[in-house]
């Protein structure tokens, strides 16, 4: 793997960062400690900055309109703006864009007429609806929403929870079990508009995440038809699959932007703080959290990197892309949880990130697939799923 | 949690909100007749928690409720969801800004 930064990537970071230390921190300071949006205004301003920067819409492909960016990086970015209070799961507050949902590029082109399209023109909204009450780590076989096919129509019963954003969207996409027989085969993915009779978001789910809330969804003899079909019926679950792989690498990307922030914090104040008469960066006890920190952040970042490389030389990732996602989370939790360790009370306050961080690493470990099911994907490709 | 903030009313005046503790949390006002005309809540930058923010509104309401919680954003976006799924409008003293950005909930039951 080639690690020396071309000068356009080099180009790129500095933009980002001079723009995260220039317009988001400044800003965040204003807000609620917990907050993970801006004020309308600001983020209108923020947004037509990125579109002059040429980076709005890092996730959407060329033929859409999004930069042309390598996955390395997609990932240097993802790290640099991640590097503040709300960075872990709000990066510099959206004003980058998002890609909606990636699915949808894969849509037919009606679909992407009536979905794709005025996503990206910000006149809807979307969800992704996969987890189940009973269970979200081995979606194919706890998915137990059923799809019964009816006419032109699929009529659909079953709950989803911890879901973002369906509250507030206008369609989502939605896995169902189409044939129960046939296993992971029997996932279909599905395009419903929350509109449609027999859809209801129950309740909000409330988690670590103080600003942000998760819903509980049922559908009852809702009616779907078969054109909201996303690629084939029985084949929703590689959709999901490929979605969960890719993502991966931004969001061990994020953890480590947080663990640098905290880790630099961590640096400027045990230099100026003082017990006994001494700076702790003086106390051998202080240095060798600030040694662990820094290993922790170069493996993880060595390692995302290289799923990341992987991704651009279209090699096999899904095991490099597991280990990133196992490695960071882990390694960003430690250094955080140091971080606040150093800087005692203060860590603990709302007046300083860490108490945030400290909560919201806590889910990026069961997130997009726990630590647990990561081992087991890594396992599988060293083993071969037969073996194991 | 019961998903609706049930807790008993207390009249609003200086000594009942004087005696709120500064904790992180939501609260509702209510109309002599115990109808809910605004919920608020007190995050990370209330001076003095939830009793900063229900002294603000002494003039305003004849009585409140508290629910001490530290997801008091969250707690506070469900609230006024759950007053639009029951009533069909948010309470009145609450702004435009507040519920500009809210989703919509069906829940089960009232």
């Amino acid at each position: 793997m080639h690690l020396q930064l071309t000068q356009e990537q080099d180009l790129i970071i500095s933009m980002v960062r001079k723009f995260v230390s220039q317009e988001i921190l400044p800003l965040e300071l204003t807000l609620d400690a917990d907050a993970d949006e801006l004020p309308e205004e600001d983020k209108l301003r923020l947004v037509a900055k990125i579109k002059e920067m040429g980076l709005y819409g890092l996730d959407i492909p060329v033929e859409f309109g999004g930069p042309e960016l390598d996955m390395v990086t997609r990932t240097l970015i993802a790290i640099e703006m991640s590097k503040h209070r709300a960075g872990l799961y709000s990066p510099c507050y959206g004003v980058f864009g998002g890609a909606g949902l990636a699915q949808l590029f894969e849509a037919n082109e009606d679909q992407k007429e009536r979905y794709l399209f005025p996503t990206l023109r910000g006149e809807k909204k979307g969800f992704f609806g996969l987890t189940e009450p009973s269970g979200g780590s081995d979606p194919a076989r706890a998915i137990q929403t059923r799809a019964v096919r009816d006419g032109d129509d699929w009529v659909i019963d079953g709950s989803k929870i911890f879901i973002s954003g369906a509250d507030k969207a206008d369609f989502g996409l939605l896995f169902a079990r189409t044939s129960p027989e046939k296993g992971r085969g029997g996932v279909t993915c599905f395009i419903v508009d929350t509109d449609t009779p027999g859809f209801h978001v129950r309740r909000v789910v409330h988690t670590l995440r103080s600003a942000k809330y998760a819903t509980e969804l049922q559908f009852e003899n809702m009616r779907v038809p078969n054109a909201n079909i996303l690629g084939a019926a029985n084949k929703g679950f590689a959709i999901a699959s490929d979605r969960l792989n890719r993502q991966r690498i931004p969001y061990s990307a994020g953890c480590i932007g947080v663990a640098i922030k905290a880790h630099e914090m961590a640096v400027e104040y045990s230099k100026i703080r003082e017990t006994f008469g001494a700076p702790l960066s003086s106390r051998q006890a202080i240095q060798w959290m600030l040694v662990d920190n820094e290993i922790d952040i170069k493996q993880s970042s060595w390692i995302t990197l290289e799923a990341a490389d992987r991704v651009d030389q279209g090699m096999p990732f899904r095991k490099e892309a597991a280990m990133a996602k196992l490695v960071a989370t882990e390694a960003a939790s430690r250094v955080v949880d140091r971080s606040l360790q150093i800087h005692g009370g203060y860590g603990v306050t709302k007046d300083f990130p860490f108490e945030r961080w400290y909560r919201e690493m806590r889910i990026r470990r069961i997130g997009e697939g726990p630590s647990e099911v990561q081992r087991h994907i890594i396992a599988r490709e060293i083993l071969g799923s037969s073996l194991l | 949690m019961s998903l609706r903030l049930s807790k008993q009313w207390v009249p609003l005046n200086p000594q009942s909100a004087g005696q709120l503790k500064g904790e992180l949390g939501v609260f509702q006002l209510g109309n002599e007749n115990k109808e809910v005309i605004y919920i608020g809540s007190a995050g990370s930058r209330s001076q003095f928690g939830l009793r900063g923010e229900i002294t603000k509104h002494l003039k305003d309401a004849a009585f409140f409720r508290i629910e001490v919680t530290s997801a008091y954003s969250t707690r506070f976006q469900e609230l006024l969801m759950l007053h639009h799924a029951d009533f069909g409008c948010y309470p009145t003293l609450n702004s435009e800004s507040d519920t500009a950005k809210l989703g919509k909930l069906s829940p089960m039951g009232k």
